[in-house]
């Protein structure tokens, strides 16, 4: 994480539905629980909920269906007007702005793809794509080659007069991702962009995503209630229960670590030695002699098992991505997370 | 636990409504026997009950008209309505106004709809849509058909355009939504003619008001559409739209309304099926064209040539239903990159094409330009020999059925309502209310029906309702079986939905001809039409409610090892019963506009009534008379409504 100011900035953010959320918000016991809130008929969907997002990081948002995660998502774009709180984007108080300045926000920072891809059937894949541009008053002719521009980055390059009955589910999403980029957002929401998709085609997404992402360097805030998919896309993952965040954090620590219960149950299926990296499991080098090659802190310790299993050594330094030793690891600590033995 | 918690209330509200509509209903057998016994104001309401509604609604329209000068907004409205009107009636057939152009060959009008049935659903409806105009201009039909054809071609767009703006009004506004909801509800179920009245009262005669009658009975569909596809976008689509930085009015044009594009265009096609209905029946109110020529040619009992003029009729609707109905279904496909502008616009070009060549061809061959009455055909001579025939050797069938119905079935059930009490009766509707729905709907009940012994038409309304209740149980009798016959495989529900998709294009009118034909002019005809009529949707929505039963269930009940009968008796029925039921209540709307519209071949009940209200302007009695039939066809709705609602959550049906 860079020490920047953050992008997005959420404090003690409360979205309540019901028949007067502000009135019942402001009598509120902070730490009333979710069940008390419901038993007087009202929905806290996002519960006081307070994170960063820094620039160019890709936080993955994870919870099951009605744990607010779209929601608090539709609150950060201001789709949703949040109950209580407050929510900055690129230091802006969001819930302030005027109409017309929320319009240019979105005209110029932020992108959005949905799990149902939103397309609108009666216009070709290119008209769909320009429609953001069209919207912000651009001429037909600029906008048209922007789109085609989207259109082949996103490799629909051919279809672009099709219509989004014509193409195939993994096809209707890259036309909502190319509408989501066309006006280059700095900013990038996706909801769920890969849930109604069939599990080779949503493998095959995830890379291009990935893909794109590396190319683009946006900061993004990505849905999903499907943990492999926060696992292989998150630099941290918030994982969101009745509306609160659970545990905010790295991949590694929220597998090595749970903070709650909940949590811990997640995470008790998953094989770990594919998720936590070995700079994570290493420890301080603390004067501790070490010998030999370092190992690439950047790998799995899945991705080290036959150099794990052969070396003879107990102890085994640990390089960062630029090659110096950051830490030591504990061989048998890694075999553990390996053999799944681990705590 | 749960379940039991929340079963147990319901089973006995359930009770004690049964045991109160028992003693309702009790209450109804008692006054009814007691007749002798009760005074006479629980018999009929004495006179000075009656309240003067005809009079108020007067003097309601009165004042709107001359003291708020209404009537020179409607007039200068349809003045306005005029000139166009005018336009088409110059390109159709010919009128002296502006611009003068017309008439158009009927060569290149058949062409061109043929064309344009091409571009909608290919060639099937190609030869639909031009055979049918090939077969008006054939037949010397020509200029009645333009008539009623020019009238709905400024009708329906009118029509399209004020329902899309009171849809969106309505969507907008909850309030408006509210106001308009239970008007559109008594709209939909007010009787053709009470529409005509206060038109004539603004307007006048002839073929403007024609077209203003159509056009008001034919937004309230457009405007429930409108609504229902802007309400029905998903959220997914709006929030993109938003995403993408639209303000609302780029929202509502971009985004709402051509999402919800399929919804909007069976609306358009509701409206196009509705003028048509309506149109026709304007001849009541001067409208020249089919309508009046029908109606001219069934006064003077002439089969062949009413014949004749159904078939365009009915032709017509075919025609205009498929070709809506694909316009709506029809989805956008791509062009391959690269095809040349003359292929992508192979039908302009083919359509330019033709019309010039046709209309050089016209001027020389006078032909192709119009068919005179003296070159036409007709087969009216040999349909009437045919029908002749046919007449003749039904006669002692139609005899007996005419002689045994009428003294043995509809003379003694006429006279047992007409002798039933008032307070019985009301009495009795109570009971069915709070059987099916609790006090409220006993209250709803007794309030429609109340009004009308208030409004003083009572038996003219009784006369009614035993038309309607016998020919809907006859129309039962015929419209379940077939439906259940029809429900067997893929094939036949196909076939018998279509047929019955077709028989609802008809305009009601229609279904007087053969009815007519056979029975002549008494109350048998006026049952059998509205048996016909009502039959439809009955087998519709029964071959709808069979074949909707989910998979699962039907196999559950075939691996318990039931037999087909015991499927269909205990699985397909009850679970199909709610939708049928929708049938049933479509079944007694339609008896009643039927009823109504067949007032001119001599009935006794309130639709008489109407066509005197009609004859004589009289808006107040025609709004009396046409809301007491919508307050019959409102409190059957009401009943089935609540009934299939409760019922369907009860078998978890949604």
């Amino acid at each position: 994480m860079t020490d920047q100011k953050p992008v997005i900035s959420c404090r003690n953010v409360w979205k309540m539905f019901g028949p007067q959320p502000e009135a019942y918000l402001a009598g509120l016991d902070p730490a009333a629980s979710f069940e008390a809130i419901r038993a007087d008929g009202y929905v806290p969907a996002v519960r006081n909920v307070s994170l960063d997002i820094a620039k160019g990081e890709m936080l993955v948002i994870m919870g099951l269906s009605g744990s607010g995660k779209s929601t608090l998502v539709r609150c950060m774009s201001r789709l949703l007007d949040i109950t209580g709180g407050a929510i900055e984007v690129e230091g802006h108080v969001i819930g302030d702005l005027s109409e017309r300045q929320l319009i240019d926000l979105r005209r110029n920072k932020m992108g959005m793809v949905f799990q149902s891809f939103g397309l609108l059937p009666h216009r070709t894949v290119l008209d769909n794509v320009a429609f953001p541009l069209e919207m912000r008053g651009q001429d037909i002719h600029a906008r048209r080659a922007r789109a085609m521009e989207v259109i082949e980055l996103v490799g629909l390059g051919g279809r672009e007069d099709y219509f989004p009955r014509e193409l195939s589910g993994g096809q209707q999403q890259r036309v909502g991702i190319a509408r989501s980029l066309a006006i280059e957002p700095d900013i990038w929401f996706l909801d769920e962009p890969f849930s109604a998709l069939d599990p080779l085609i949503r493998r095959e997404m995830q890379d291009e995503f990935l893909r794109l992402q590396e190319m683009l360097g946006k900061t993004i805030v990505f849905i999903t209630h499907d943990f492999d998919e926060a696992l292989r896309l998150a630099d941290r993952i918030a994982i969101m229960k009745d509306g609160a965040v659970e545990q905010i954090d790295r991949p590694d620590r929220i597998v090595m670590e749970p903070a709650t219960p909940y949590v811990a149950k997640f995470t008790e299926e998953i094989e770990k030695a594919r998720v936590v990296h070995a700079s994570a499991l290493a420890g301080p080098v603390n004067g501790l002699s070490l010998s030999g090659d370092a190992v690439d802190g950047s790998k799995t310790i899945s991705q080290l098992a036959r150099l794990l299993v052969n070396d003879e050594r107990s102890i085994l330094p640990v390089a960062g991505p630029d090659g110096g030793v950051i830490g030591a690891l504990d061989k048998q600590r890694a075999l553990d997370v390996l053999f799944g033995e681990a705590q | 636990m749960t379940t039991v918690a929340t079963d147990a209330p319901v089973s006995v509200a359930g009770q004690s409504r049964l045991r109160m509509a028992q003693v309702l209903f009790g209450a109804a057998l008692c006054l009814a026997l007691a007749k002798g016994l009760l005074p006479d104001a629980m018999i009929r309401l004495p006179e000075a009950w009656v309240l003067p509604f005809a009079d108020w609604f007067n003097a309601v329209f009165n004042f709107m008209r001359d003291d708020l000068g209404l009537v020179h907004v409607t007039r200068a409205f349809a003045d306005g309505l005029d000139w166009f009107l005018d336009v088409t009636a110059n390109l159709l057939y010919g009128k002296n106004r502006w611009p003068r152009i017309g008439p158009i060959p009927w060569s290149v009008i058949a062409v061109t709809a043929a064309i344009v049935g091409y571009a909608l659903n290919g060639w099937r409806l190609a030869a639909l849509s031009g055979l049918t105009f090939v077969w008006i201009a054939v037949m010397g039909q020509w200029q009645w058909a333009m008539e009623t054809l020019s009238v709905i071609l400024i009708a329906a767009p009118v029509s399209v355009l004020l329902g899309l703006v009171m849809g969106t009004l309505a969507w907008r506004s909850a309030r408006f939504r509210a106001v308009l909801n239970p008007l559109l509800n008594v709209a939909q179920s007010l009787p053709h003619f009470a529409y005509m009245i206060p038109v004539v009262v603004f307007v006048g005669v002839g073929p403007k008001a024609g077209a203003i009658v159509t056009i008001i009975f034919s937004v309230p569909p457009m405007i429930r559409m409108t609504l229902l596809g802007l309400q029905k976008v998903p959220t997914e689509v709006i929030e993109a739209g938003q995403m993408a930085a639209a303000t609302p009015w780029q929202l509502l044009r971009h985004v709402r309304l051509p999402t919800a594009r399929t919804e909007i265009l069976v609306g358009v096609n509701q409206v196009i099926m509705q003028c048509l209905a309506m149109v026709v029946l304007a001849s009541f109110i001067g409208m020249p064209g089919l309508g009046q020529k029908l109606l001219q040619l069934l006064q003077a009992l002439k089969i062949g040539r009413s014949f004749e003029i159904g078939i365009t009729i009915v032709l017509l609707a075919v025609m205009l239903d498929r070709c809506s109905k694909a316009w709506a279904m029809k989805q956008p496909v791509h062009m391959e990159k690269g095809t040349p502008w003359a292929v992508r616009h192979r039908l302009l070009l083919i359509w330019v094409f033709a019309t010039v060549v046709l209309w050089g061809l016209s001027l020389i061959f006078p032909l192709l330009h119009e068919i005179g009455r003296r070159e036409a055909l007709s087969l009216a001579d040999p349909l009437d020999v045919a029908m002749d025939w046919i007449i003749a050797t039904l006669d002692p069938v139609t005899q007996w059925l005419r002689w045994f119905l009428i003294v043995w079935v509809l003379i003694p059930l006429r006279d047992g309502m007409l002798w039933l009490p008032v307070s019985a009766v009301l009495v009795f509707l109570m009971a069915v209310g709070w059987a099916v729905g609790g006090r409220r709907s006993a209250l709803i009940c007794l309030a429609y029906f109340g009004l009308i012994a208030l409004s003083g038409w009572w038996d003219r309304a009784m006369i009614t309702v035993y038309t309607v209740t016998f020919s809907v149980f006859i129309a039962t009798l015929i419209g379940f079986p077939l439906g259940i016959w029809g429900s067997r495989s893929d094939r036949r529900a196909k076939t018998v939905l279509l047929v019955c998709d077709t028989l609802q294009t008809f305009p009601s009118f229609i279904y007087l001809i053969p009815v007519i034909m056979l029975f002549g002019v008494n109350d048998v005809a006026v049952v059998g039409a509205v048996v016909l009529f009502a039959a439809v949707p009955l087998i519709r929505y029964t071959i709808e409610g069979l074949r909707g039963v989910p998979d699962a269930q039907i196999e559950a009940a075939d691996m318990s090892g039931a037999t087909r009968k015991q499927t269909l008796w205990s699985v397909r029925l009850p679970l199909a019963l709610p939708t049928i039921m929708v049938g049933v209540n479509q079944s007694v709307m339609f008896s009643l506009f039927m009823v109504i519209i067949a007032a001119f071949i001599g009935t006794q009940d309130l639709g008489q009534e109407m066509q005197r209200a009609l004859s004589s302007s009289d808006v107040g009695k025609g709004m009396v008379l046409g809301l007491a039939v919508a307050f019959m066809g409102l409190m059957v709705d009401h009943l089935v409504t609540v009934w299939a609602t409760r019922r369907r959550k009860a078998l978890g049906l949604g």
